[in-house]
């Protein structure tokens, strides 16, 4: 299984039936393939509506984009509003998780996710208000860099996008909880504690029921 | 009583900007933003301009064909990732780039709009956003203070307008408009369909007539 699909998998294992979603681009909108039968989630894009959906080969519909730019669907019973109310609704405690990805997440639940500094400044767009207003914050990453560094760290060096916000972090080696630092609770297929201890540049506690993911 | 003409053609509405202006955009990577008031405002050839909206979405799209000629100041916005001349100017130190998050830039919007001297947000606070700006903690959470934003003119996309300028706005391209409707001076929105007065249901407006002045149909001169 590639990581990706690895981190899919386990995301999608966390959000309960009901909840409101706003997944981040890129990684994090493959969860969705992965949800338990049974699990019903309502998707929030920040751009101004609810009921986001996939296109599944329809005609895509003028003026009809996700958070991406990129043409959607959506399902019955959605609902379109401005920024403001968008935003009220990310802020306001009424997302129930957002899944996004990660440059660098440390020990203190702090995240970079928006910016190299001379390299790359896409702006933040809507992930400070996303990771400061809902209720659960997942972080969906591959465990290292290209270069094979650590995203887990200490201390992040890159500029944060908010400071000790994450509840979780879920890459293809380890499943971490946020907890006055990192606790590890899960490994991935065919990973040992020690294989996370090796890539991982953080220091972390070792949960009492620390499993294998069940993918 | 006499009824203001407020449907004006695109030659007509080039008029109204002006060098050094400062102008609220709607649309998230294009989508929503008034192409056609975009191409009155390159026709013009007003310089300098202070842009504040969501994103500059793609160099052919959007707000994208006034960064790539140039005609942008200052940029007052929440993503620029999408558009890599505005990434490009901002490295080269030719245009000046505030990032703000978008749910604190449309809360200043909507302060600007709304006779609000601010807004008190946790967004930001721990991160660079907060720089030079005053917090205040209750009952325990810090806030930024963020102060309201208003703009000489706004543009704005909506699907369909009465006479009077009640606008009704079409799925996803909704975002920024209704608000930025508010913020401005000067309002002008430009519409796909153009009905007369009482043919929209007064429960669907979303943004009243009474905050808009000027009226373009798109696809006409």
């Amino acid at each position: 299984m590639q990581a990706k699909e690895i981190i899919a998998r386990r995301v999608a294992l966390e959000l309960k039936d009901g909840y409101v979603v706003n997944l981040g681009i890129g990684l994090p909108t493959l969860i969705p393939n992965y949800l338990p039968s049974g699990i019903n989630i309502t998707l929030q894009s920040e751009n101004g509506f609810l009921g986001l959906g996939p296109l599944n080969g329809q005609e895509p519909l003028p003026n009809l984009v996700n958070a991406g730019g990129q043409p959607c669907g959506m399902v019955p019973g959605g609902s379109f509003f401005d920024s403001a109310m968008s935003f009220a609704l990310i802020r306001g405690g009424h997302v129930d998780a957002t899944v996004l990805g990660g440059l660098q997440v440390d020990r203190c639940g702090n995240l970079a996710n928006w910016m190299i500094p001379g390299k790359m400044v896409p702006g933040m767009g809507g992930a400070m208000d996303l990771v400061t207003g809902a209720r659960h914050v997942i972080i969906a990453m591959e465990h290292c860099t290209k270069e094979g560094n650590s995203k887990i760290l200490k201390q992040c060096s890159l500029p944060l996008t908010c400071r000790s916000k994450v509840h979780m972090i879920v890459t293809e080696m380890a499943v971490f909880r946020v907890d006055n630092g990192l606790v590890l609770e899960e490994v991935g297929p065919g990973v040992s504690v020690e294989d996370v201890r090796k890539c991982t540049e953080s220091d972390f506690r070792i949960s009492t029921s620390c499993r294998q993911m069940a993918i | 009583m006499s009824i203001p003409q407020k449907v004006v053609s695109f030659k007509e509405a080039e008029q109204l900007f002006r060098d050094g202006m400062t102008i609220m955009f709607g649309g998230f990577m294009g989508a929503g933003t008034p192409a056609g008031l975009v191409r009155a405002l390159l026709a013009n050839g007003a310089n300098n301009l202070t842009m504040i909206g969501n994103d500059t979405a793609f160099p052919e799209s959007g707000v994208g064909p006034l960064i790539v000629n140039k005609r942008v100041r200052k940029l007052i916005v929440s993503h620029i990732g999408t558009n890599p001349e505005t990434g490009r100017q901002m490295l080269a130190n030719e245009i000046e780039v505030q990032l703000v998050p978008q749910g604190t830039l449309i809360e200043q919007i909507r302060c600007g709009g709304a006779g609000l001297g601010g807004v008190l947000t946790p967004t930001g606070v721990g991160t660079i956003v907060e720089e030079g700006k005053t917090k205040l903690t209750f009952d325990g959470v810090e806030y930024l203070v963020e102060r309201p934003l208003r703009a000489d003119i706004a543009i704005i996309k909506a699907k369909k307008a009465d006479r009077i300028g009640n606008l009704v706005y079409e799925r996803a391209a909704r975002n920024f408009n209704p608000l930025i409707a508010l913020a401005a001076d000067l309002v002008i929105a430009e519409v796909d369909e153009l009905v007369e007065t009482g043919e929209i249901d007064p429960d669907v407006v979303i943004t009243p007539g009474a905050l808009v002045d000027k009226i373009v149909l798109a696809g006409r001169n």
